[in-house]
This record gives C-alpha cells, sequence and structure tokens, in this order.
C-alpha cells in the first residue's frame, strides 16, 4: 500500500507491503543507508530512529505504522554534522568499527533532548539496548557527556563548534 | 612519464607524472620479515605495495591498502609513510585500495600483523619519496643535499634558509633516480610527528554523518536482493526445494537451488536455496514459503553433551598425542607437596559481528566484479574462482570498510554465494544474510578441554604440569583454530611438563576469532596457575613472577612444525619472560596489587597471557553479591607491543575493546549445538556485551626496544582468566566453566 509520512523534514511517499519494517523502505527504498541492520529482532539498537521524537527500532516498525509520521534519522540528526554528538563523538573518537554508531547517536540524542545533563547511571539506562559489538562503550559514556557540555556551551552562546584540539582523556569526564 | 629504476630483482620504484600535474611513487617492496620470527603473511603475492600521491597544492594521498575492521589500519599505514614523508597529517586524504595483488602485499586483516609486517616497509615507502624530493630542491638550489632538510611538506635549504614546498618540485623529483629502498635513511624516533600522536579515524567524520561505507551500503544501479537458505546442520545439501512456487511471490525474480562444492567445504560454496527478489523484504518474505527437503548428512548425529562425554572418555584414555614433555612428570607428581588436578572447559561462540554477513556482485561480459566485506580478499577471489570456474583474473573486488570482522570474514563462505548468484543472473545482486543466518552458520570458537594435573613442593614451587588437551580434529590434525602449541606457556619453565592432546571429530565449522587458540587457553592456563598459587599458599601475582623467573629451557631446533592450529602455522616464537614480567609488575603497581584491603564479596585477580607477539597482564577487580550477582568493577591493563604506540588514541580504543570482548565472552556466551545444528539464533540468546556491563579500562604500554607489533587481538586472551580469578579472591568460588553465567556464584 501507499504510506506517506515525513523523513528528515521531507515528504516521502512509499508503495511496498504492508508487512515492510521501516528499516527497509528507509535503506533501500529511499536509499538512506545511515540506519543499519543488525538483528531484526531489536536486540541491537543498530536501527534506532526517532519516530515524532522518540526513538524506536526501525525493524520493528511497520511502515504502515509510520502513516504521517515524522521520522528522523542519523541523516537528519543535523544538516552538517554539528550535533553536539557528532562532534563529540568525532572529538572523542569513539568508533572502532563504527556500524552502531548511527544507532547510538540516535538514542544518544532522544536521551540529551529529555535529560540535557545526564548521568552514567541515565546513560547506562538509556544506551543498554545498543549494543556495540567491539565494545566502544567507555568511548560512548564520555562522549555523551562531552556532548552535553557542549550543547550548554552553545546554549549559553559560548559553545566552541568544530572539534579542534587535542583528543581529551576518556578518564574522571564529570557531567 | 615514467622514470623506473631498478635496484635489484626484488625492488623496484617507479615515479609517474599523473594527470593534474602530480607525481604518483609506486615502490615495490622485499618480502616483509619484520625481521622477526613471525607466521608468514597469508598471502604470499610479491608486488608494489603502497602509493603516496603529491598534488602541486601539497595535498598528499596516501592508499590503505588493508581492509578496515574497526581495528584502526585505515590511519595506521598511512601514518607510517606520512611521518616518513614529512607531510602534516592535515595535508593527507586517504583512499581505500581495492584488491590489487600486483601492487599490494598482505591486504589482510587477521593474526594482528599489520603492524610487525608493514612497520619497517611503509615508513620506507615514504622516506624514498621523501629523499628524492629532497634531491630534487638540492639539485634546484646546486647545493648538497646533505645541507637540507624537510619538514612540513617544505624542504629548506639550513645554509641560505631557502624553502621548497614539495608541491612546487613534483617535476623535478619525478625525474631523480630513487635511492636503495632498503638502505634509506629512517627517522630517529624522536623526529616523529604523526606516529605516536592521536589520531582520529579518518572515516568517523562520514560514521556520525550516516554515509554510506560499508558493504551493505553498496548499492549498484539495477540491483536485487538475495537471501541464501542453508541447511540446518552443518554440511547438509538441498536435496529439492518449491521453487516454482516461491518464484510467483510478489517481487521474486529468480530462485535456486544450490548443489555446492562435494566435498563439503564450509570456506566455499554451500549447497542451499537462493531466492532473489526486487527487495531484500520480499526475498526474506518469500523465505518464510520456502519448503526444502534437506539431506542432512552425518553431522546431525553430532552435539554438544555428545562432545563433553566425549571428552571425559578421551581424558581417561592414554593422550593420544605428546607435544612436549619435560622431565619425569609422573613420578615428580607423586612427591610433590601438594598436588592439584582440575578440568577446565570452554564452549563454542560465535564472532557475530554487527553487520551481517553480505556482498554485492554483478556478473558482466564474462567479468565479475564484487564488493565484499573480506578480511582476506585475495583468498575469496581464490574461492570464488574455483567455486565459479572462472580465472581470477576475470574477478575484481572492491574492499568495503567492514562492520566488525573479529577473524569471521576471514573465511569468504557469503562472497562465494553472491559470486554464484550474480553468475547465474544478468543483473547486479547484493547478498545479505539475517542474523540468524550468521548465528547458526559461523566459523566457531571451538570448544575445548583441559584435564591439569599439577605440583607444588615445599616451598610453594611448582613442579610438575601436565595438560591433557582434549580437542577436535582428526589424526594429528586438529580443527581450524582447534590446536595448541608445544611451546604454550608454562612450557618450557616448568621442570617436569607434559602437554598431550586427544581429538574427536567434528563436523561442525571452526575458525580463528579474535586471538584464536589463546582466547581458550589463556582461560586455562592461567585459572590453573591460580589453583596452584592458593595450594601453594603463595601471592597470585608472585607466584607468576616467580615462575617467569625461571631458568627456561632450552630446545633444540624444533623439528616439523606442528598441523593446523590456526595459531599462527606453529612458528617458533620466542618468549621473553623478562617482558612478561614488565607488564606484569606494572599492572600489580598500577592496580594497587595487594595494597588495599578490599570486603568480602570483591577481590582482584590477575592474569597474563603471550600471543600475536604482544605481552599483556591484566588485573579485574569484581565484586559478587550473596545472591551471586556478578559485578566487574575495574580492568588495569599493561602492554608490551614494542617500542612505539603508533596510534595511541586507537591503541586505547582497541585494547579496551579487546578486554570488554573478553569480559562478554566469559559472562555468557556459549553456542550449543544439537543434532548438528546451532541452538542459538540472535542476541537474545546469544549474549553480546551491553553498555551497563561495561567497567572502566585503564589501558597502560610498556614501551621496550622491541619492534612494534599489533593490538587487535593479545589484549584479549588475560581477561577472561583475570576475571575468573577475581571471582575466586571474592568468593573462593572457581569458575572451571565458561561462560561463567552457568556457575552459582552465591556465597554467606
Amino acid at each position: 500500500m501507499t504510506v506517506t509520512f515525513k523523513v528528515n523534514g521531507k515528504p516521502a511517499t512509499v508503495d511496498v507491503a504492508d508487512d515492510t519494517p521501516l528499516l527497509w523502505v528507509l535503506r533501500d527504498t529511499l536509499d538512506l543507508k545511515g540506519t543499519k541492520f543488525g538483528c531484526g529482532i531489536g536486540q541491537c539498537g543498530a536501527c534506532t530512529v526517532h519516530v515524532n521524537g522518540t526513538p524506536f527500532r526501525s525493524c520493528q516498525r511497520r511502515i504502515t505504522s509510520v502513516q504521517g509520521a515524522d521520522v528522523v534519522t542519523i541523516e537528519g540528526l543535523s544538516t552538517d554534522g554539528s550535533h553536539p554528538l557528532q562532534r563529540a563523538w568525532e572529538e572523542i573518537d569513539v568508533p572502532q568499527c563504527g556500524y552502531c554508531q548511527a544507532g547510538q547517536l540516535m538514542s544518544a540524542a532522544a536521551l540529551l533532548a529529555r535529560t540535557p545533563n545526564p548521568t552514567d547511571t541515565e546513560i547506562d539506562s538509556a544506551m543498554n539496548g545498543n549494543i556495540c559489538r567491539c565494545a566502544t562503550y567507555l568511548r560512548i559514556r564520555a562522549a555523551i557527556h562531552r556532548a552535553a557540555t557542549m550543547k550548554a556551551a552553545d546554549t549559553n552562546g559560548s559553545g566552541r563548534r568544530g572539534s579542534s584540539g587535542e583528543p581529551h582523556s576518556l578518564f574522571g569526564e564529570e557531567p | 612519464m615514467t622514470i623506473s629504476a631498478r635496484v635489484d630483482r626484488r625492488q623496484f620504484l617507479r615515479v609517474s607524472a599523473i594527470a593534474g600535474g602530480g607525481i604518483l611513487f609506486a615502490a615495490q617492496l622485499e618480502s616483509l620479515s619484520a625481521g622477526t620470527a613471525w607466521a608468514a603473511p597469508l598471502t604470499d603475492d610479491f608486488v608494489p605495495n603502497a602509493f603516496i600521491r603529491i598534488m602541486p597544492d601539497g595535498m598528499v594521498t596516501i592508499v590503505a591498502k588493508n581492509p578496515e575492521i574497526g581495528q584502526g589500519v585505515k590511519n595506521m599505514l598511512p601514518m607510517l609513510i606520512a611521518d616518513e614523508l614529512d607531510v602534516d597529517w592535515q595535508n593527507v586524504r586517504i583512499e581505500q585500495a581495492p584488491l590489487d595483488t600486483t601492487k599490494f602485499q598482505g591486504q589482510v586483516a587477521g593474526g594482528s600483523t599489520a603492524t610487525p609486517t608493514n612497520w619497517t616497509p611503509m615508513r620506507r615507502v615514504g622516506a624514498v619519496a621523501r629523499a628524492m624530493l629532497m634531491t630534487a630542491a638540492a639539485q634546484t638550489w646546486s647545493v648538497p643535499e646533505m645541507e637540507c632538510e624537510t619538514v612540513h611538506g617544505v624542504v629548506t635549504h639550513r645554509a641560505s634558509g631557502r624553502k621548497l614546498k614539495y608541491g612546487d618540485l613534483l617535476g623535478k623529483a619525478a625525474l631523480v633516480t630513487p635511492p636503495d629502498l632498503n638502505s634509506v635513511p629512517l627517522k630517529d624516533p624522536k623526529d616523529y610527528r604523526v606516529i605516536g600522536t592521536p589520531t582520529r579515524g579518518v572515516d568517523v567524520p562520514s560514521i556520525v554523518r550516516g554515509k554510506p561505507l560499508y558493504g551493505i551500503d553498496v548499492t549498484v544501479p539495477g540491483m536485487l536482493y538475495a537471501t541464501f537458505v542453508k541447511c540446518p546442520v552443518f554440511g547438509g545439501k538441498a536435496v529439492s526445494a518449491n521453487l516454482d512456487e516461491i518464484k510467483t511471490l510478489p517481487g521474486v525474480k529468480h530462485a535456486f537451488l544450490v548443489e555446492g562444492t562435494t566435498p563439503v567445504t564450509f570456506n566455499g560454496l554451500v549447497s542451499g536455496v537462493a531466492i532473489v527478489a526486487d527487495s531484500w523484504w520480499q526475498a526474506q518474505s518469500a523465505r518464510k514459503q520456502l519448503k526444502v527437503t534437506w539431506d542432512e548428512g552425518a553431522t546431525a548425529a553430532q552435539s554438544s553433551t555428545g562432545f563433553t562425554a566425549q571428552a571425559a572418555e578421551l581424558a581417561k584414555q592414554p593422550a593420544q598425542r605428546s607435544l612436549r614433555k619435560d622431565g619425569a612428570f609422573d613420578s615428580a607428581l607423586g612427591s610433590a607437596a601438594k598436588t592439584v588436578e582440575a578440568m577446565y572447559y570452554y564452549p563454542f561462540i560465535s564472532h557475530s559481528p554487527l553487520e551481517p554477513q553480505n556482498t554485492t556482485a554483478h556478473f558482466k561480459d564474462g567479468k565479475l566484479t564484487i564488493w565484499s566485506p573480506s578480511q582476506t580478499p585475495a583468498n575469496g577471489r581464490r574461492i570464488v574462482a574455483t567455486a565459479l570456474g572462472i580465472p581470477e583474473a576475470d574477478i575484481a573486488i572492491n574492499l568495503t570498510r567492514i562492520g566488525g570482522g573479529f577473524g569471521r570474514r576471514l573465511t569468504n563462505d557469503y562472497m562465494a554465494e553472491a559470486a554464484w548468484i550474480a553468475k547465474q543472473i544478468p543483473e547486479p545482486v547484493k547478498l545479505l544474510w539475517t542474523r540468524d543466518d550468521d548465528i547458526q552458520h559461523d566459523f566457531y570458537r571451538p570448544a575445548g578441554w583441559h584435564y591439569f594435573k599439577g605440583g607444588v613442593d615445599a616451598a610453594g614451587k611448582i613442579v610438575a604440569w601436565r595438560d591433557h588437551f582434549v580437542s577436535f580434529g582428526e589424526g594429528t590434525n586438529f580443527a581450524s583454530s582447534a590446536g595448541i602449541g608445544p611451546n604454550e606457556f608454562p612450557g618450557r619453565f616448568i621442570p617436569n611438563y607434559a602437554l598431550d592432546t586427544s581429538v574427536m571429530p567434528l563436523g561442525v565449522p571452526t575458525g580463528a576469532l579474535r586471538a584464536p587458540g589463546s582466547n581458550g587457553i589463556a582461560f586455562a592456563v592461567q585459572c590453573f596457575l591460580d589453583d596452584l598459587a592458593h595450594a601453594a599458599g603463595k601471592d597470585p601475582v608472585q607466584f607468576r613472577l616467580d615462575l617467569l623467573s625461571n631458568t627456561p629451557i632450552v630446545d633444540p631446533p624444533p623439528p616439523a612444525p606442528p598441523a593446523g592450529g590456526g595459531r599462527g602455522g606453529g612458528a617458533p616464537v620466542v618468549f621473553d619472560a623478562a617482558r612478561m614480567r614488565g607488564v606484569l609488575q606494572l599492572v600489580a603497581e598500577k592496580a594497587a596489587w595487594n595494597r588495599q584491603s578490599l570486603p568480602r564479596g570483591t577481590g582482584m585477580g590477575v592474569a597474563f597471557h603471550f600471543s600475536h607477539l604482544g605481552y599483556f597482564a591484566e588485573v579485574v577487580q569484581a565484586t559478587v553479591a550473596k545472591d551471586g550477582t556478578l559485578k566487574v568493577d575495574k580492568v588495569w591493563v599493561a602492554g608490551d607491543v614494542g617500542s612505539q604506540i603508533i596510534n595511541p588514541l586507537n591503541a586505547e580504543n582497541n585494547t579496551q575493546g579487546a578486554v570488554l570482548d573478553g569480559i562478554a565472552e566469559a559472562l555468557a556466551q556459549e553456542i550449543t549445538i544439537e543434532k548438528g545444528r546451532t541452538v542459538q539464533t540472535n542476541f537474545n540468546n546469544f549474549q553480546l556485551l551491553r553498555m551497563k556491563q561495561a567497567c572502566p579500562v585503564e589501558v597502560h604500554f610498556l614501551k621496550t626496544a622491541n619492534p612494534p607489533t599489533g593490538l587487535g587481538e593479545p589484549a584479549l586472551p588475560p581477561a577472561i582468566p583475570a576475571l575468573c580469578n577475581a571471582i575466586f579472591a571474592a568468593t573462593g568460588k572457581r569458575v572451571r566453566a565458561l561462560p561463567i553465567s552457568k556457575t552459582d556464584l552465591k556465597w554467606s
């Protein structure tokens, strides 16, 4: 059937089988390859996107369930890579293989949207559904704290953009 | 314009002017040995090895030849070239090379080999180019070269202060006779500007923006999507299937019964059914309607419980082989003050890289083009050529970024499947496995059983050690990665020592999982050492230091290398006990070992292991609640991988990842076999580490005057026994079988 929704602010209309997961519409119909397939059963979080502002596993969302919805993928997290999380991920050099990181970033973005300055415990809870097979968790945690600081600085108008400067220590990082 | 200077039969450096006014250096290097005894590269092709392209604006493109699986090699190899070339890293652009055995050697991600094999050759590539640019500048100024120097991509004449940028020297440099690649001067390490500098991953900006990078992201215009269904029983064959019905389903374009190669070769084309559709979801939907008649074959009689029973039987009998025998074990054990007997077991586990297996392929006009996330593309090409019966010369392989390797993509079964399908159809095709396909059709880390007996004398010194290692294989051959070497520690360090092995046949594919062999052996050996330390009433660190201080037995020149094993082919590598003592002392100091009193239920454990030329000692602190709930509090790591950490930012990340990978394996990972098939299916029943389980990992590198070696693997093995030994320190409970989740840790 035909489903119309918004992806990263732009309208999209697709005609696929009703049971097609949003993940495969994004990847194969709309050619947005940033959202990744990891498990297909909502266990790994690699396919996390925002639907009306809430993080969902796109492998578990039938396309019919997003009729009229606003979907944001990693490609729409910012127009230019300037989201504080993207800057923090680069500064701290989070990825190893990098495959899970789009999903990590989308889960982290949803966390920061509702909890601007999360504790380690809040980070662990919010991020526990996102598997990183390379186990970059320590840097993910540090980068979320760093992004929270950047975001606060941006809001105060004193934020330094970009990710220049030496990579900083991963230990002793406090929110 | 091309200028060739043939230095000798094995060296060759070509400089070519290229479009846009740049020049290109293509260096053909001698066979790579890195000057140390270690396993031969997986490919023996001898060919040009690296490229540098310098443009008039001073921008430098460096080609990264090896597959990037997250180990950071796409930074590391170009960093070696850039430093000796003396250019600024920010002016370097990196290009991923395709498979090209005429230009590159060793395009492999495996065995932590990239550093030791490339450390000297890649620096030489950069140094030769730099020397030519310097010669060109000296000629321009009519001054002796020795009066010139380079930095930041600029040649300076010291006396006059005159400067020329590399970009201004290209025409002249192309005319310079290249210096001898083997004797070109290399930098004093104190002058490194790129090597040793924290350098961020070159693909990270693309990763955080969701740009297509991985095999699964490849798009070829007009391509179809495929799913490939294999027999649940390993080695089984597809006899028939309802293909006519499948072909009528929505979107399905083709469906095939695939006979597969005979005899069955897991790292090749396996029998099954391929469904090709307009979209992958349609192929998956059609798969749900698929009915296949399988010939399950002999492996259907195998199971994990059966293996365990066979291992117990084999352990009761005389060992099939003796791999090492020093002194007289039986009499030494008989006269020991205290003896310990224990069996340590580790299960099959899966690699489970997060990007499911995939390959895109297009067969057109007799030529096959492949895009694949492979750790061994050259082997993949051979396998595809065999499976399809076409010459290797007609197969081109593009390397994509790889969503995790861990050894799974050392085998190229998925590449063979995609290539076979592509050859049957006119359209390009992307094959993608499901997670279930991946977990159920892996090349598993083989299970292993170590039946130990050991004894200590009245002074607490180990006087006798025997390991009857029960594993998989046939005759004198171990199954892939199921072997052990005769020099495995503590061999040579105990006067009365026996390493015996027995094997049973296995129909389940096995293969190298990150730190193959070591990831199980270290658990068994380092935990049994802890058993003996406890029996001797000694501190576990001091007990190990004492053992490492024994004068090692010097072996006569080795006979034929042991068969198989997947642990570096059995090349005799000399274990340097002094280096291990160094990291053991360092980690004990950093962890404040024995300098604090921990509450009951909290304990520290220590372990060390030597693999892939790296020396690692680790301390784990763990807390076990009275109800048995385990929490890993922290890991301290000390590693010695030689004189230089090439990219400290990546080295820390990779080491932390390896340690946490080991913790993950120890905590909960197990693959079980029933009726010849894998029971586990996905991440709900094969548990990967999650954020809440990720404890701090503090990494220290001890730099020693040894050639730099690799970091992808050697930090993993000690984490597992260090954790188990910490549990013992915390609770008095000894974990003798992995995963730890199978042991009841309750205490009161």
